[in-house]
């Protein structure tokens, strides 16, 4: 594509794949890109092309027809010439002068490191989430991964992280992953949902607004009982043990407002673990640009946008789980609203019928309110700090422990993450934060709504690339 | 009776004003609108330099803040804030920088700064590029960690009756002679001064506006990358000598002259770009370029090491590079103590210890404001107090 760019969309997931096609109807010139070897997303995770045929992972996907109708029309733009895709590329910044300036690691030939900057008037920026996790002891053991890394192992390879498997946390995100397990003949010796399912019962307009939720979890249930996977409300991984790695979780029955019951704790041995509590909206290339943030429900700060997805930076765009983590199809609706804005703000033609248009809001209207419920339903558990000692690491980069982050709060007066890193390392390290920020964050301040730290390189780049930059 | 002082900004520059005036036995409340060393503080590298300073008022400032340094170290301990007397490396480029470079150590020496020539700089920095012709070593240069600096002078100032309020200074109160007897904050308390100390660091130019006493104190937008951790590397605070140009300029564009250091956490610092925009966050990539590119021209293995993060902040500077340390002619009661630029966090105990002995009347540990009048306000008044 030789001709300038109208559009650039950061994230090929659910939310960029649906932005880019619905730009590319409507005659635009787009480029997409994203950090993994394929489109797709998490949601939409393959194995590599070569593989598909022998790693069957259909049982794990939803939403596949619409999949394969996106990446055929992604085909088309790239055969029109009007989309340049640009996968494998990591975006370490995005600026705006006369126009946006987003700035890539291309790492194709890695580990060399090419730097690029993509341009254009406008920015679209579809980077979804990531896991949100909050530490108890023994989390740090090799064999304690996410429910997410979980399912991408299963997802991008067919690999299970162990054979006899526990699950904790909280969501709905925890019954795909245990059947996808169980349907590969995994063990799963337990599944610890912290949450009450009455919780529920406090929102039925959002469960019968969307049947489709109904049938997907009444599915996940099935595979469960088939496999006999004993799903535990109201309980929690509060602790993990072993030498190598993890052999055991003691597992224990919890307090309304999240207290381990006394007398309930047990011990179940497994050699890995899967944890999960919902997910932390990934916004490192949005906060350095100012747009303004609301407060999700569950616990999150998210990107504030008008109901054409625009964010409060003229120019700027957001869509999927930056705006409020909510699944796959309110990512795809709000990708095609997105595009439609740009069309408009633009000066061209809508792309979708008016019919679809309608459709997108109505489903972007239900599957929010589906995703507010569900994370009033599913709450990070108040006292969920009581399963810490002072010994338990929080930041695993730095190896700061809850006592230092707890002193730093009590002795050295900080009310927020940013003061307590500085005061501890804890979010110095390799991942700036983004594993321990909401912990910390909730050890400081636990009533506000998490807003990351401001990072201003969005994800690790060598200095030999920027050097070249510079040339 | 003991004199009441109020000092605006809890930066690590208001922080030592606190700890030298409460060891005096003064009674002193600290007053900022957020957490303390979480401004400039809080963006800066950690300086502590002897070796970027020509001789001058600025010079005299920072050999004695380096002694109260060590004295800083003995009285809180040196790990509390991470103080560490690595040395400055200062490596020219060119045979011509060279010479230009020796005979500026030659004036620094005749002024009393240690300077150790050089002529094999890879003997004692060993991943240094290949083919520099030689270097200064300035032996006292050192470091700290700027927040726990601050937060550590300030424990210590509340450890000797100090305290600490969090608010925003709207205003003076001050009594029918113009003297000021207290400030206003933002909630409507009033806080009872004989003095009020201006340590707001790049905010001093609006906090001194509020106390009736303005001074002309103006951004200057700084970078920093920060490295992925790696075991030691790199042993001194190493720059190139055009550094030195670049502190003293009052160009308006963007200069960058790196400075590459590690610090205890593994991690390798790069600073420090200088820009004239305001107070303007926007990220500049091509200032993080050049920034890049300079720190792997200095040391080539920095080619293959990932930046993970880079911030920046504002240095707040005087019009003429100078801080503006001493009582307002204009406002009596109001001290200034601000507009260090680049080196507040170096030139912070001494501020302190002569903003003490201003309110004292006579000098208090080595500062003696007899030998500091060039910092005085008074340089940018007439004797009627209108502007020079």
């Amino acid at each position: 594509m030789s001709e300038p760019a109208d559009l650039v969309v950061v994230g090929a997931g659910p939310a960029g794949m649906a932005a880019a096609v619905t730009a590319l109807a409507g005659g635009l010139r787009v480029v997409l890109v994203d950090s993994g070897p394929a489109v797709g997303g998490q949601f939409w995770r393959h194995p590599p092309e070569h593989a598909r045929v022998a790693i069957p992972t259909g049982d794990l996907h939803h939403g596949l027809r619409e999949y394969l109708a996106l990446c055929a029309a992604l085909s088309a733009g790239r055969a029109a010439g009007r989309l340049d895709l640009r996968l494998a590329h990591h975006v370490w910044s995005a600026v705006r002068d006369d126009e946006f300036a987003v700035h890539a690691a291309d790492r194709r030939e890695a580990p060399r490191e090419r730097p690029v900057v993509l341009r254009a008037p406008r920015l679209l920026v579809a980077t979804g989430a990531y896991d949100r996790q909050l530490p108890f002891p023994g989390w740090d053991l090799p064999g304690v991964l996410t429910i997410g890394g979980l399912q991408a192992l299963l997802k991008g390879g067919g690999v299970a992280a162990g054979s006899r498997v526990a699950l904790g946390g909280t969501g709905p995100f925890l019954l795909p992953v245990a059947a996808g397990l169980a349907a590969r003949g995994i063990a799963v010796v337990t599944v610890c949902e912290a949450a009450d399912p009455r919780a529920w019962l406090r929102h039925p307009g959002a469960l019968l607004r969307n049947p489709g939720k109904w049938a997907e979890g009444a599915g996940y249930a099935a595979v469960l009982a088939r496999h006999r996977v004993p799903v535990r409300p109201r309980t929690a991984i509060t602790g993990a043990e072993g030498g190598e790695r993890v052999t055991s979780v003691r597992i224990a029955s919890l307090t309304s407002d999240g207290s381990p019951r006394p007398g309930t704790e047990r011990r179940v041995e497994v050699d890995a673990v899967g944890v999960g509590w919902g997910f932390a909206p990934q916004l490192d290339l949005l906060l350095p640009f100012g747009c303004e943030l609301t407060d999700s429900a569950d616990g999150n700060a998210v990107v504030a946008v008008d109901d054409g997805q625009r964010t409060t930076v003229p120019g700027l765009y957001a869509a999927g789980e930056a705006c409020g983590v909510g699944g796959a199809p309110l990512a795809v609706a709000e990708g095609r609203l997105a595009a439609e804005s740009v069309l408009a703000d633009s000066g061209a033609a809508p792309a979708l019928s008016r019919k679809s248009l309608v459709r997108a809001r109505a489903t972007v209207a239900r599957q929010r309110a589906f995703a507010r419920a569900m994370s009033m339903a599913h709450p990070v558990p108040a006292a969920w700090s009581s399963w810490l000692t002072d010994e338990t690491v929080v930041c695993r980069c730095e190896e700061v422990t809850a006592g230092a982050v707890r002193a730093a709060c009590a002795e050295g007066g900080a009310h927020d993450h940013r003061q307590v890193k500085q005061l501890t390392r804890a979010g110095m390290g390799w991942c700036q934060g983004r594993m321990c920020g909401p912990a910390v964050h909730c050890l400081a301040a636990q009533k506000r709504a998490y807003v990351p730290a401001e990072r201003l390189v969005a994800t690790p780049v060598t200095l030999g690339a920027l050097a070249q930059l510079d040339e | 009776m003991t004199l009441k002082v109020v000092v605006v900004g809890a930066g690590v520059v208001g922080a030592a004003c606190a700890f030298h005036a409460a060891s005096a036995g003064m009674d002193v409340t600290v007053v900022d609108r957020g957490p303390a060393g979480a401004g400039t503080t809080s963006r800066g590298e950690g300086n502590v330099l002897l070796s970027d300073k020509a001789p001058g008022p600025e010079l005299d400032l920072a050999r004695l803040s380096r002694r109260l340094w060590d004295e800083a170290g003995e009285e809180l301990g040196p790990q509390s804030f991470e103080l560490e007397p690595k040395g400055g490396l200062v490596v020219a480029c060119g045979t011509e920088d060279l010479a230009a470079l020796r005979e500026f150590a030659a004036r620094q020496e005749a002024a009393g700064v240690r300077v150790e020539p050089v002529d094999h700089v890879r003997d004692i920095e060993p991943h240094l590029a290949p083919g520099v012709p030689g270097g200064v070593r300035y032996p006292q240069d050192a470091q700290v960690q700027p927040v726990l600096a601050a937060t550590a002078l300030l424990r210590a100032a509340v450890r000797y009756g100090a305290r600490f309020r969090t608010g925003a200074v709207v205003g003076a109160v001050t009594g029918g002679d113009g003297r000021i007897t207290g400030v206003r904050t933002a909630a409507g308390d009033v806080l009872p001064a004989d003095a009020v100390v201006n340590a707001a660091g790049t905010w001093g130019g609006e906090v001194g506006r509020r106390l009736g006493a303005p001074v002309e104190v103006l951004p200057r937008r700084g970078f920093v990358l920060v490295t992925e951790p790696l075991p030691p590397m790199v042993r001194h605070k190493v720059y190139s000598a055009d550094y030195v140009a670049n502190v003293a300029s009052s160009d308006a564009g963007l200069e960058t002259s790196c400075v590459v250091e590690g610090t205890p956490g593994g991690t390798i610092l790069i600073g420090a770009s200088r820009e004239r925009v305001g107070f303007d966050t926007t990220m500049n990539t091509a200032v993080v370029a050049r920034l890049a590119a300079q720190a792997c021209r200095l040391f080539p293995f920095l080619g293959g090491v990932h930046l993970i993060r880079a911030y920046r902040g504002f240095r707040p500077y005087c019009p003429d590079h100078l801080p503006v340390i001493g009582p307002d002619p204009r406002v009596p009661g109001v001290v200034h103590a601000c507009g260090h630029e680049g080196a507040g966090i170096g030139l912070a105990p001494a501020t302190g210890a002569l903003v003490t002995a201003h309110l004292l009347g006579r000098p208090w540990r080595g500062a003696d404001p007899a030998a500091h009048t060039a910092l005085l306000p008074d340089r940018f008044f007439t004797s009627g107090g209108a502007p020079q």
